[in-house]
């Protein structure tokens, strides 16, 4: 019997399960994580259990990356433990977007289960190497992880040392080849010529980059197999997933759902719009725009939402108020992502600046009717035409604005821009504003926000406040 | 070597294919500034410096060939074949032809990398290619040091020529370079 | 048995040497960076295509036979 059976405890196919015992005021420690999930399983100790025993469950479960790009786990960690040489495991903490903050919360309060999955995975992929990859200038989160991994190799758990990394913060650096690029030495800017990294990625060997939610689920489904994983979700799609829900809703913060859960309930869980609902920006800046219409009953998996015409993405969902102008909060995001270019390849570096210029003319000028028409030609000599999907991403956000907002941006086109211009903006941009994280802004449901490891710094934030 | 030649020929052969080398070498030099400084005009394609850059250069390899030739042909100065490649070893005014030993070399590596480009890569081809900003002054140094023409004017008048058109393009270079620099 | 084009978008600097050789095949954009209109090069180009790689002063258009791409 294991030591979990043992106590007593069977695991429970309702949610929450990353979520589950969570604190709201500080990070869990090493014996209170034991307590709750149970002991790291064998694997993750250098036991006997053969590895690849551990990939077949993880390909059983139908874990698929929790990063964006939704790839299966189970394949990329089998392709990985197969490459040429000595693999290594880099988990991808970094978090890029702004708007996004369900990586931030795993790794300030529920640090072991990460690197639980760190460890099992590079048990599974017989890695001899393990980085866990933050954005550099988080100096506090770097010291409270420093802490939990000296917690861990005092009582003896990863065989394989867990380094910390801090990585450049700018948006692309935190793409897979641009970390694996930033490990071996570069500046961490995304490379362009194959092979891809789980065939050479640090150190010319077979490199396993996963998101660090990816890895909290790899800790429970060792523990409690494929078949608790997927007791809930959908077959396609199953398990839980956490999602950043913000913009104006009551209850802004980090919420675990079961795949597939409909977008209107996701909603409702994070206490509803508290304005006439115009639209849904789901899966992050490199996302797509959902009118309200059709929002509410899209189910919240990969499947569902590109049927939709968006993705899952970092799993965001932002809220939008009637009172907003869409292409006004487009255009800020666009002028962002044009000043997150690694300035590296000429279509992003130019084309960028050259959308944002037309998509912020469109909402703010406007009137001469030749806005859209602008637009569109800009679109296809952008996509497509850069190392990495920085432009692609951005095209594809101004794209579903342009399909989702049509009326508005016709409008903006022929009248000048409309009233919602002038609303606070909304979605989060780094730079742009000044504090958003106030006291008032809560980070899980029902929580009160206190004093935890990161309060005060520059996070992303979300609910300006100014609709309450 | 045994074949033994004299006469004001030889003489004269060197000589010529010397300053020709050195005058097809500047240009290939201005050219080669113009490529990376992405010169063009509306009859005057970017492909055109870049080639004519490519092809003057493997002339100047002919015309070299032809001056160390009749050089080491010449049996009124002994200088061993050796000397065209290995630098400072000749008796005859060693440090001067040395130099163009050492100009001489230089400019090999420059064709042979260029023309192994896409094997061995940017970076290295960059890094080797650079040496041509010494290759044309040791060029230079050797022609004006070696004395056989120092008094003739329109030789001096036209080394000068030369050094000034490469002391301007190499300048532009460096001001561009560092005014995209700092941007 | 044919050849393909493609472009590291890392490498170009948009000189344009390439539009000015393959112009049935490139065309430059608002800022001088290359545009495809075809990955595939015709029989009659390649010479022109192979020219136009070697002329590229970063080396970033590549020509690659279409069995040898490793996808």
């Amino acid at each position: 019997m294991t030591a979990l059976e043992l106590s007593g405890r069977r695991p429970v196919l309702r949610l929450p399960r990353l979520l589950d015992g969570i604190s709201y005021y500080t990070v869990t420690g090493l014996r209170e994580h034991e307590r709750q999930h149970g002991p790291l399983p064998a694997w993750g100790r250098g036991g006997r259990q053969r590895p690849d025993r551990l990939i077949d469950l993880v390909e059983r479960s139908g874990l698929t990356g929790r990063g964006g790009a939704g790839f299966p786990t189970g394949r990329k960690m089998r392709s990985v433990a197969t490459g040429a040489g000595k693999a290594v495991v880099v988990a991808n903490g970094a978090e890029g977007e702004p708007a996004s903050c369900k990586d931030r919360l795993l790794l300030t309060r529920l640090p072991h289960l990460v690197l639980d999955g760190i460890t099992l995975a590079a048990s599974a992929v017989r890695a001899s190497a393990a980085y866990l990859c933050v954005h550099g200038r988080e100096t506090d989160l770097l010291a409270s992880l420093e802490y939990a991994v000296a917690e861990r190799a005092a009582a003896g758990l990863d065989p394989v040392p867990i380094q910390l990394a801090g990585i450049p913060g700018r948006y692309v650096s935190s793409e897979q080849s641009a970390i694996v690029q930033y490990l071996n030495g570069g500046p961490g800017k995304p490379t362009f010529s194959p092979p891809s990294t789980h065939e050479r990625g640090v150190n010319g060997r077979p490199t396993l980059v996963n998101n660090v939610e990816t890895l909290a689920h790899l800790a429970l489904i060792a523990r409690h197999g494929d078949r608790w994983f997927r007791g809930i979700g959908l077959p396609s799609a199953p398990g839980s997933a956490l999602v950043t829900v913000s913009g104006a809703v009551g209850r802004p913060g980090v919420y675990e759902i079961a795949q597939g859960t409909p977008l209107g309930q996701v909603v409702m869980m994070a206490g509803g719009p508290v304005e006439r609902l115009q639209a849904l920006l789901v899966g992050g800046y490199f996302g797509a725009w959902l009118p309200a219409e059709v929002a509410w009953k899209v189910p919240m998996c990969q499947a569902g939402l590109r049927a939709a015409g968006g993705s899952m993405g970092a799993g965001l969902v932002i809220v939008l108020p009637d009172s907003s102008c869409a292409l006004a909060e487009t255009a800020r995001v666009v002028r962002y992502l044009a000043g997150e270019t690694a300035g590296q390849c000429g279509p992003c570096m130019f084309g960028l600046p050259a959308l944002a210029d037309a998509v912020t003319d469109l909402a703010y000028t406007g009137g001469r009717g030749r806005g859209i028409d602008e637009i569109a030609s800009l679109v296809p000599l952008i996509e497509g035409r850069g190392a990495c999907r920085h432009p692609d991403g951005a095209t594809q956000l101004v794209r579903s604005a342009l399909w989702a907002f049509e009326a508005d941006a016709r409008w903006h086109d022929h009248r000048g821009p409309c009233a919602g211009v002038r609303r606070a903006p909304l979605l989060p941009v780094p730079g742009d504003e000044g504090d958003w994280l106030g006291g008032e802004d809560e980070w899980w449901p029902g929580g009160d926000d206190g004093d935890w490891p990161g309060a005060g710094d520059a996070v992303p934030g979300y609910g300006q406040g100014t609709w309450r | 070597m045994s074949i033994s030649l004299h006469g004001p020929g030889l003489w004269y052969a060197t000589r010529a294919a010397g300053l020709v080398s050195l005058l097809l070498l500047t240009v290939s030099v201005l050219l080669g500034v113009l490529t990376a400084g992405r010169f063009s005009t509306e009859r005057w394609p970017r492909f055109l410096t870049a080639g004519l850059h490519r092809n003057l250069s493997l002339l100047v390899l002919v015309f070299l060939a032809l001056h160390v030739s009749t050089t080491v042909l010449d049996s009124y100065v002994s200088i061993p074949v050796t000397a065209v490649f290995v630098p400072f070893i000749s008796a005859y005014k060693t440090f001067w032809l040395g130099l163009g030993t050492v100009a001489a070399d230089l400019l090999l590596a420059l064709l042979v990398t260029s023309l192994v480009r896409n094997r061995i890569g940017l970076r290295s081809w960059r890094r080797v290619h650079w040496l041509a900003y010494a290759c044309w002054p040791i060029g230079l140094a050797h022609g004006l040091g070696i004395g056989t023409d120092r008094d003739t004017t329109w030789v001096f008048a036209l080394t000068i020529c030369c050094a000034s058109m490469v002391a301007a393009a190499a300048t532009w270079r460096l001001v561009t370079t560092a005014r995209a620099g700092a941007r | 048995m044919g050849y393909e084009l493609r472009v590291n978008p890392i490498a170009c600097t948009g000189h344009g040497l390439c539009a000015e050789l393959l112009p049935e095949i490139i065309e430059l954009d608002p800022w001088g960076y290359p545009i495809l209109m075809s990955a595939t090069v015709p029989g009659g180009l390649v010479m022109h295509a192979k020219r136009a790689a070697a002329t590229c002063p970063t080396l970033a258009l590549l020509l690659d036979r279409s069995e040898d791409r490793r996808r």
